[in-house]
């Protein structure tokens, strides 16, 4: 079974590639406001499964809770800080 | 009993990797930003309900009062990100409307 | 205008203070509570540093999480925790139909963004909030704006996310805080 959670941990990090590429080459400044946020709620599952494969999850899953509201509110940080600037945006028409 | 247990976990952590999958499949094939955020905020929540649901499964098969309290700090975590999930969604898409940008919508319909 | 904000904050207080002890409490009970699942253990130490601390927090902010608290709003609760399984199984259910979506090989002649509006006629602040959040985590609709007086403006990836929104889902908002027209 702890075979099976590493598999596990190892294919979620591998999803975590897809959002990356968003990140990195997101048209708009949101686009990779939304890849952070998708990679950071993978980030949380996957510091759970890190706990079990320690054996540590009594510890681990205060890490996990901490670091999902660290993502909320940095997302919600961004996005406001991303309100007024208008203009930004002109660039992502992809026709 | 044990077998049980372990076949439910699998089913349930499996599911969840299938919904994280859909996410980020989804963030990469969506035409525009506003369409990318259905898959982003709301795959990965119920990706994450699935998953916990698999892990404290696991927990069951060796019950105490500490592992009682593990799952319920569990849920915990699901329960906010059930609250923050559409709230950070809802912020992304206020900023992206404040800035003016246009959503996507289909060349044939418009003729 | 500043006299005014005043003005308005003194009557919330003074009307609020007859049930202050009430949120109180509920406020104790609530952080006892979260110590509780948090810390994980039951030294009689920890315990009572649990008790001062979570009474600290709820004498300063008794006023701000369960503000104006009374008995009669526990059939609110009761009747939102009939009201949560229904969400969960309308986001699973709908959560599907986004994963086929996703996955289709013809994506973009299936989906079809636009952004549709719709009059609610729901009146308290933590109704619409309700109401939006359960429409954001339906997947297929994002709520963009909601206005204090009801209005909604709902991007939806596809026609049929879109079609049934303001029926079923408001009326069940509307039951549990009991704003029935």
């Amino acid at each position: 079974m702890i075979y099976f959670f590493s598999c596990i941990a190892v294919a979620l990090c591998l999803i975590m590639v897809l959002p990356l590429y968003r990140c990195l080459f997101g048209p708009t400044v949101l686009d990779r406001l939304v890849g952070v946020n998708a990679i950071g709620s993978k980030t949380v599952v996957l510091l759970l499964l890190i706990g079990y494969l320690y054996g540590r999850v009594d510890m681990f899953v205060d890490i996990a809770l901490a670091y999902a509201f660290l993502n909320f509110v940095a997302v919600l940080a961004a996005s406001r800080y991303f309100h007024k600037r208008k203009g930004l945006y002109e660039e992502s028409f992809m026709e | 009993m044990h077998i049980l247990i372990n076949i439910a976990a699998i089913f349930f952590l499996a599911m969840g990797l299938i919904f994280f999958l859909g996410g980020a499949v989804g963030i990469i094939r969506m035409p525009d930003f506003y369409s990318r955020l259905h898959p982003a905020g709301k795959l990965d929540t119920l990706g994450i309900f699935a998953m916990v649901l698999g892990l404290v499964i696991y927990n069951l098969h060796h019950f105490s009062i500490e592992v009682l309290l593990l799952s319920i700090k569990m849920f915990l975590i699901v329960f906010f990100v059930f609250l923050a999930s559409p709230t950070a969604t809802h912020s992304i898409v206020d900023a992206g409307m404040r800035a003016g940008l246009r959503p996507w919508t289909r060349k044939t319909k418009k003729e | 205008m500043k006299e005014n904000r005043s003005e308005k904050q003194g009557t919330w207080s003074r009307k609020k203070s007859g049930s202050a002890l009430f949120s109180f409490c509920i406020t104790f009970v609530f952080m006892f509570v979260t110590w509780i699942i948090l810390s994980g253990k039951f030294d009689p130490l920890l315990l009572g540093l649990g008790i001062f601390s979570s009474a600290i927090v709820a004498w300063f902010f008794h006023d701000l999480l369960f503000a104006g608290a009374t008995m009669e709003q526990a059939g609110v609760f009761v009747r939102f925790c009939r009201y949560m399984p229904w969400l969960v199984m309308e986001i699973i259910k709908a959560n599907f139909h986004m994963l086929y979506l996703v996955f289709h090989p013809r994506m973009r002649q299936l989906i079809d963004p636009h952004i549709i509006q719709f009059q609610t006629g729901l009146k308290s602040d933590i109704a619409i909030t309700t109401l939006a959040n359960a429409i954001t985590l339906t997947p297929g609709t994002v709520t963009i704006t909601a206005t204090s007086e009801g209005g909604f403006r709902v991007h939806s990836i596809d026609r049929k996310s879109a079609e049934g929104l303001p029926g079923v889902m408001r009326d069940r908002v509307a039951h549990v805080y009991g704003e029935n027209r």
